[in-house]
């Protein structure tokens, strides 16, 4: 190594330090911690989610007015129908039970009404924990054993089903008729 | 299970062949399976000659959905290839026809319903101009059965398309201008709409959805010009809403007396009672009359709603000018089984009795071909085109449905094995008549449902509905039918299976071909005198939308069709349902469960043509 590239290198070291030296004095944070992926945070301290969620009656409630308020209407029995399905891993806008209580009571802008002055706050967090039952989220001891809807045993045919089996041009042409 | 269809079909062809030997020797040529058709019957409004266009979705006032073109034909089809190929950017249900008009073409989109005329005398047919109405986002919360639109219509150099939430526009054909808009439907009571109006005696006819949402039906009349209502018809209430007057004589006395739309509903039902009119209007020019169905009462659970629920799931006849109701025909009294009553009526002038009679000939949701007379509203026949197991038939003398006890429904208990489903023998998608083969084409389904009822809440704004639907396909396994239907001597002629349910319209051309689309993608030419199939092509995505045939600026004949998998039947896809829950999309899931394999969402505009020569 030549002289002029150890002067180089001390220099470099040097300015390193002192860049790190500013570095500390100017210790900014500025991209913080990471946040959730979506709003709103309830805090940690709140109570509710765990308590409607790991309720039995908490949830049978919920599905009770699931039924009564029509939302079976629009999500059928979680598959979907006017509304999106609920009983699968994919949430709109989001799913947190704090995210579902404020999708019910304020809507959402694709069709979602709200159902603010049509239940009650507690009704409504009855309701998310019922929404999350759909995709078996609360413990498994809180669930509600039967469901409050019709029987839905496999649906019987009238007969054998018989493949239809589709034809070609060719095939078709060659069939007698 | 029960055979209405035999005795009453051997009873119809004696009085065919008597009326036929009566008839003048035309009619002796109506042998559809001959090896050549034989040109037959005339349709109500012939039009005067073949002008090569399509300017609503029906093709004529008559609802033929008939081409007079025959550049392609039998043998010359097999040589079809495309020749456009346009992604619409929308993935949701394509139910609409293309329009074509000059050397241009109008498509309308589901929502957000997006207009777009493109320019057939250009390669690739470019787009000449594009309109966004920008309806509400809410509307899609009120669409029972996908975000569908049925289309646009043309007249006078205006293009009349309706929005999800409610409105009726005019814009100017050439250039995309927006002449008007009108605000019908109120989206906060539940309405929408989704039918594709109809122009008739300088008017725009625009009807209600929303009979899964409690909301009350009706129809309007805007002046074509200005936009402004000229009169509006609900289809429940006192008579003075329903606009029955003293020209209104109905055909049994089951649908006279006053104020029946209000007398025959519980309490004040009749303000959420349904009766939406989301289907097709045909129109008669020499009668000025207008003949449209309503759809069905709300809610679907009939013990919330006793008596026979006027003027829900019928046919009404109106003078177009006034609006005033002449006739009424109510083809469910009390519907049981959501068997909205919107399907096409096709107007011909048919040999019955030993006369030709002005009639209209609707293949209904519940499983009946009705031949109703088009003056006096009086029912010819009544005959099963699909297997029907909740009604024994309909009685000619008092017009009513005569309902089998047992697949009634029940409050709180399944009935099982009701035949046809809830979306009927067939549903929205419209059949073909051709003059040629005298037959009629009817694109339908072959499903039966396991239902449950149980109390609605009314709450504006959300379904009401209080059922619980799993529907399964019906005997044989076949999901969809394709069945020729000879309408004089009232019975099949031939049939075609299909495994999933016809979604498609269906056309007719003087080619002698039949074109119709699966919800798997294939895209259909059959011999429209053997059913035989000569030709197919597989497109992007499901068709469920109503091909259409043209002159194109070139003087060679087109035919188009939209692809784009969705509405009611194809939900599944088009809205992400979960097909682990059989009470999906109001019970079609279960039937669908295997559409996702199948195919996918995909709007695209396919135009075919035979090469150059």
């Amino acid at each position: 190594m030549s002289s002029h590239s150890r002067v180089a290198s001390a220099v470099l070291a040097l300015s390193l330090l002192g860049g790190l030296a500013a570095c500390d004095r100017e210790n900014r944070d500025s991209r913080g911690k990471p946040l959730p992926e979506a709003g709103p945070f309830a805090s940690r301290t709140d109570p509710r989610p765990a308590a409607y969620e790991g309720n039995a009656y908490q949830i049978a409630q919920g599905q009770r007015y699931f039924a009564w308020m029509n939302c079976s209407g629009c999500h059928s029995h979680g598959g979907g129908g006017i509304g999106p399905p609920l009983m699968d891993a994919t949430w709109r806008y989001g799913g947190s039970m704090q995210q579902i209580v404020d999708t019910i009571l304020e809507g959402r802008p694709n069709g979602m009404p709200s159902f603010r002055n049509k239940i009650t706050q507690q009704q409504a967090w009855q309701l998310a924990a019922y929404v999350r039952s759909m995709s078996a989220q609360p413990r498994k001891d809180a669930l509600p054993s039967r469901s409050d809807e019709m029987s839905n045993r496999d649906p019987l045919t009238l007969e054998d089903r018989q493949p239809v089996q589709p034809t070609t041009p060719e095939a078709d042409q060659a069939k007698p008729r | 299970m029960l055979n209405v269809a035999a005795t009453r079909k051997r009873k119809g062809a004696l009085a065919v062949v008597a009326a036929a030997l009566v008839m003048v020797p035309a009619f002796a040529l109506l042998r559809p399976q001959a090896a050549e058709p034989a040109p037959t019957l005339g349709t109500a409004t012939p039009p005067p000659a073949e002008d090569g266009q399509w300017t609503m979705p029906s093709k004529d006032f008559a609802s033929t959905r008939y081409s007079g073109l025959a550049e392609i034909d039998r043998s010359s089809v097999r040589q079809l290839r495309p020749v456009i190929n346009v992604a619409t950017g929308n993935l949701r249900g394509h139910e609409a026809a293309p329009l074509v008009v000059g050397g241009t073409m109008f498509i309308v989109t589901p929502y957000p319903n997006d207009i777009y005329a493109l320019d057939l005398t250009r390669p690739g047919a470019p787009v000449k101009w594009h309109f966004t109405p920008k309806p509400r986002p809410a509307s899609q919360g009120v669409a029972c059965c996908d975000v569908v639109n049925r289309g646009g219509v043309y007249a006078d150099g205006r293009l009349f398309f309706n929005t999800l939430d409610g409105q009726t526009i005019a814009l100017d054909a050439a250039s995309g201008r927006q002449l008007w808009r009108a605000q019908l439907a109120d989206i906060n009571k539940g309405e929408s709409i989704t039918m594709a109006p109809l122009v008739a005696d300088g008017k725009v006819l625009v009807g209600n959805s929303g009979g899964e949402f409690g909301v009350r039906g009706w129809l309007a009349a805007l002046d074509a010009g200005s936009g402004s209502p000229v009169w509006k018809a609900y289809s429940t209430g006192p008579d003075k809403d329903v606009l029955i007057g003293p020209g209104f004589k109905p055909f049994y006395a089951m649908d006279q007396g006053k104020d029946l739309g209000v007398a025959s509903w519980p309490g004040e039902q009749w303000k959420i009672g349904g009766g939406t009119v989301w289907g097709w209007i045909s129109y008669d020019p020499k009668l000025k009359m207008i003949y449209y169905g309503t759809g069905n009462p709300g809610p679907w659970n009939p013990h919330q709603r006793p008596g026979d629920n006027k003027w829900t799931t019928g046919v009404f006849a109106r003078d177009v000018s006034t609006g005033a109701a002449r006739w009424f025909y109510q083809s469910n009294p009390h519907d049981l089984y959501d068997h909205d009553d919107i399907n096409e009526q096709v107007l011909l002038d048919l040999p019955i009795g030993g006369r030709v009679r002005p009639v209209l000939v609707r293949p209904s949701r519940n499983g009946f071909m009705y031949v109703i007379d088009r003056v006096t509203g009086q029912v010819y026949s009544a005959d099963p085109y699909g297997y029907i197991n909740s009604a024994r038939g309909v009685d000619l003398k008092s017009g009513r449905l005569i309902p089998v006890a047992a697949k009634e429904p029940k409050e709180g208990r399944v009935v099982r094995g009701v035949c046809p489903a809830a979306p009927g023998a067939k549903d929205w998608n419209p059949s073909a008549y051709s003059p040629r083969t005298g037959l009629l084409y009817v694109p339908h389904i072959n499903l039966c449902m396991d239902q449950g009822a149980m109390d609605a809440n009314y709450i504006a704004g959300t379904p009401y509905v209080g059922m619980e639907v799993k529907m399964y396909a019906g005997p044989g396994g076949n999901r969809g039918v394709l069945t020729a239907w000879d309408p004089v001597r009232r019975k099949p002629v031939w049939e075609i299976k299909e495994d999933l349910p016809l979604w498609s319209g269906a056309l007719a051309t003087a080619g002698d071909l039949l074109f119709y689309g699966t919800m798997d993608g294939w895209f259909k030419a059959v011999d429209a005198v053997t059913g035989k199939l000569i030709w197919r092509a597989k497109l992007n995505s499901g068709i469920i939308s109503q091909p259409v045939s043209y002159r194109g600026p070139d003087g060679r004949q087109y035919i188009a069709v939209l692809s784009g998998v969705g509405g009611w039947s194809g939900a599944i896809v088009a809205g992400g349902m979960d097909p682990r829950d059989p009470s999906g999309a109001l019970g079609f899931v279960n039937a669908m469960r295997d559409l996702p394999l199948v195919t996918k969402a995909g709007g695209r505009l396919y135009v075919f043509a035979l090469p150059r020569r």
